[in-house]
């Protein structure tokens, strides 16, 4: 069976997993509504507002809401 | 190979398969709105669907009053009934409390408001990973559901009145009694 001669240096690792083993950030876009960070294509986790409209309800203090 | 085998399996079997997508069509019908994962509600939508078209193709036999039918209608009228009948479970609770006839609301409701609707009665709105164990939620509606209010939680006792100024402003009378009796306060202020 074929077995590598030599250990692979810590350059030749680095180069095989920088380019098809990237990772990622995880993007995120601001929320039309209130401009916080929010995932693209879901409803806004802090405003709960998708699209221009209400998705999520949210509780609110009696005081702020009046 | 699973090529052109349409659905998802959910890891059940077809008996537990299907008893969850009847659940879950009995709860959208009677909240008009639920919150589930991505996956339940794009089959969801499949099935709920589904059975509103059944009961739309009887076009205006479907909600007119039974009394208002000819006998061929009433028959008509009794198979699709049937038909939906079969699938989900015909009583269902809503959030008020109420009993709620699924299946009449499916044939009487549902078909008139969408009536000049081909199609497409539901909408899916992805809400982002669960906590807890990150499956991915969405929120499936239908397209003219009510729109979504916030709970109102009643206001703090005590303490926050420093905060709530504004609010007390408009009953200066309440500002002194919030003091000797918090708890008496708060429903006092919620009711405005």
């Amino acid at each position: 069976m074929a077995v590598p001669k030599r250990k692979t240096t810590p350059n030749k690792r680095n180069m095989r997993r920088a380019n098809h083993d990237k990772v990622t950030p995880v993007q995120l876009v601001p929320c039309d509504h209130c401009s916080a960070p929010t995932l693209p294509h879901r409803a806004c986790s802090s405003c709960g507002h998708y699209k221009g409209r209400k998705v999520v309800s949210q509780k609110v203090d009696a005081a702020s809401e009046s | 190979m699973r090529h052109k085998k349409a659905g998802r399996q959910f890891g059940r079997d077809t008996s537990s398969r299907r008893a969850m997508l009847r659940n879950l069509a009995a709860n959208l019908i009677t909240h008009e709105r639920i919150e589930t994962t991505d996956a339940k509600a794009k089959e969801l939508r499949r099935v709920a669907e589904r059975l509103i078209s059944k009961a739309k193709r009887l076009g205006k036999v479907a909600y007119t009053p039974q009394g208002e039918l000819s006998a061929g209608d009433k028959a008509k009228r009794l198979h699709a009934e049937r038909l939906v009948a079969a699938f989900i479970p015909r009583f269902g609770v809503d959030s008020s409390g109420d009993k709620v006839d699924i299946v009449d609301k499916v044939m009487t409701n549902l078909t008139k408001r969408f009536e000049s609707r081909p199609g497409g009665y539901t909408r899916i709105i992805k809400l982002g990973p669960r906590r807890g164990d990150g499956a991915p939620l969405a929120m499936i509606e239908f397209v003219d559901a009510p729109a979504v209010v916030d709970k109102v939680r009643a206001a703090p006792p005590a303490e926050p009145a420093a905060e709530a100024a504004p609010a007390a402003e408009a009953s200066a009378a309440e500002a002194p009694a919030a003091e000797t009796a918090p708890a008496a306060d708060a429903p006092a202020e919620e009711q405005k």
